[in-house]
């Protein structure tokens, strides 16, 4: 079994927010990047089944250099190998037509991506990816268990879930359930040697559509104070609630 | 050219996003010159879509579509789209919509934003503003294809009455087997409970309540208010609460109306889940509490005396305005 997992390099999720060149750039400067933690549930699963079913895991990227230490954290978690097509992403349809390219050369059996990245939280990267190769296709995935080519899988849902029957190939949008947090990896110092002799391929990107592209940014406007009300007067915050904000 | 939108129902009744949706589409409809038609499946009358603006109905009937199929609703959806010319197909924000709607996009060769906030800027050249970076910011997406594909955050545009004439007609979708390659074993589902998807009202509870032994008194305010219950990730880490009612950044989205936030301290995880929410209260015991930042509305008090007092005037409320 092959697995694809694919990894958006994105700010942790402390990171100040703010945008450069004329609000059309986000400012990287100070900012730490971590594997979106969408990803790191699947890419950890990848991993359970690299450890129990005798899989093959490779870790996709779409981006610069800079992005390599992303991707080494991945080999060094247990990934087999790496690959970054290097471009700069300019929506979620562009990394979808890139990931399908990769997909068709290596012919892997599942791909797991992040049901949706923290920076552009565009979620159509995965959707996109099995509209592409016309692949079966599971979306805000729980729970995922592979028997020969039959897949079991779980969705989340609007207040509840479902249990889904497929087959291979798949392509699986991620979110934590594929694992719990507690399951999540901490490289060692091991697994940090090792990351560095792995094969990490670069290449360059594939011809592609273009759809959207993002013009500039906005920060939302500073919010007005907290409006305290005393523990005494409940009757005030009701007050409010029915007249001022009209929510009751 | 015409706007398609995908009106969702639930045993056989609209959902509340379905009338915002087409709401919004009607505004955009309007600008265009061009009229609004919604797909719905298994809807023998879906009338009351046209109080929204909806001119036409193409309803589909079939016992393969009875339960959510995201590759036959979206291929549906695409002959839809393919038999109205439309150029603009405005979806909701819901797990299933959201599930769809990038496979709508690659059958229609066409550009997609999600999470958008607002009517477009503009329609020539077609920008959109939407939600990034956990809403955080606001970014203006730009679509240069024909047909554009818009996912509307919830509760970003309301509902907004415009009575059409109206009529509804039966669409013979063509549904190949290969549609069906996914297919759903079983559904579990949490019935008589109103879901945080749903809701108009969240009451989340956190570690201040000190244990699950505590939780009526969240359960007893939601049910007061007509709300759902949430918690916080710690809460559910615990065990404390299911992981189901866990909201945040790696839990469920929260985009209601009133967000009241019990005992929970606010970490920046937590705040990136819930702050697409309009209206946001906080009761905690430490002022310094970085919830307060956010938070419309704040009482520094200790929730086991706050909270009872607030069901008991609450009751009071209800009784005198209904």
């Amino acid at each position: 079994m092959k697995i694809l997992v694919c990894i958006s390099h994105v700010p942790d999720t402390t990171s100040k927010i703010n945008f450069i060149n004329g609000d059309s750039e986000f400012d990287t400067n100070g900012v730490q990047f971590v594997i979106n933690p969408n990803d790191e549930f699947g890419l950890t699963r990848a991993i359970w089944f690299q450890e129990q079913q005798a899989a093959t895991v490779t870790v996709v990227n779409v981006g610069g250099p800079e992005t390599e230490p992303t991707l080494r954290k991945a080999l060094a978690i247990g990934a087999n190998e790496a690959i970054r097509i290097n471009a700069i992403s300019t929506d979620g349809f562009f990394v979808a037509q890139q990931l399908a390219e990769v997909v068709k050369q290596g012919s892997y059996d599942v791909i797991i991506c992040g049901k949706e990245s923290l920076d552009y939280n565009g979620g159509m990267v995965p959707g996109m990816l099995a509209g592409i190769l016309d692949a079966n296709f599971v979306n805000s995935c729980t729970d995922l268990k592979i028997d020969g080519s039959q897949v079991t899988a779980i969705r989340e849902i609007d207040g509840g879930k479902e249990t889904i029957s497929t087959s291979l190939p798949i392509v699986i949008g991620g979110q934590k359930g594929l694992v719990e947090e507690k399951d999540l990896r901490i490289p060692n110092m091991r697994g940090i040697m090792t990351a560095r002799t792995k094969t990490l391929t670069v290449l360059e990107p594939v011809a592609s559509n273009v759809a959207t592209k993002a013009v500039k940014f906005e920060k939302p406007p500073a919010r007005s104070a907290v409006k305290l009300i005393s523990a005494d007067n409940i009757d005030e915050l009701i007050n409010l609630l029915h007249n001022e904000a009209k929510v009751i | 050219m015409s706007l398609i939108i995908y009106a969702e129902s639930q045993e056989g009744r609209f959902k509340k996003v379905a009338f915002e949706i087409a709401s919004y589409a009607k505004n955009i409809a309007d600008t265009l010159g061009t009229t609004v038609t919604a797909v719905t499946f298994n809807t023998p009358d879906a009338s009351e879509l046209s109080k929204y603006g909806v001119s036409k109905v193409l309803n589909v009937t079939s016992d393969k579509l009875t339960s959510f199929n995201a590759k036959a609703y979206s291929d549906v959806i695409n002959q839809a789209a393919k038999k109205e010319n439309a150029t603009i197909v405005v979806l909701s924000s819901t797990t299933d919509s959201n599930y769809l709607a990038p496979l709508v996009a690659i059958s229609l060769n066409a550009g997609f934003a999600s999470n958008v906030v607002a009517l477009p800027v503009s329609t020539s050249p077609f920008q959109v503003k939407r939600n990034a970076f956990s809403n955080k910011a606001f970014l203006f997406t730009e679509i240069s294809t024909e047909v554009k594909v818009l996912g509307l955050a919830k509760n970003s545009f309301g509902l907004i009455e415009n009575q059409v004439t109206f009529n509804q007609e039966s669409f013979n979708a063509t549904l190949n087997d290969s549609l069906f390659r996914v297919k759903v074993e079983s559904v579990e589902k949490v019935s008589g409970k109103v879901t945080i998807a749903d809701a108009e009202i969240v009451v989340s509870g956190g570690r201040g309540l000190k244990g699950p032994e505590n939780w009526g008194l969240i359960e007893e305010l939601a049910s007061v208010l007509g709300a759902a219950t949430a918690c916080s990730k710690p809460v559910s880490d615990l065990g404390w609460r299911p992981h189901s009612e866990h909201v945040g950044q790696t839990g469920k989205p929260v985009a209601t109306n009133l967000y009241i936030a019990i005992g929970i301290s606010g970490a920046i995880q937590h705040i990136a889940g819930i702050n697409s929410s309009r209206v946001k209260v906080v009761i905690n015991t430490d002022p310094d509490a970085p919830f307060f930042k956010v938070a419309d509305y704040g009482i520094v008090g200790d929730a086991f005396e706050v909270v009872p007092t607030l069901i008991q005037k609450l009751k009071e409320f209800k009784a005198q305005n209904s």
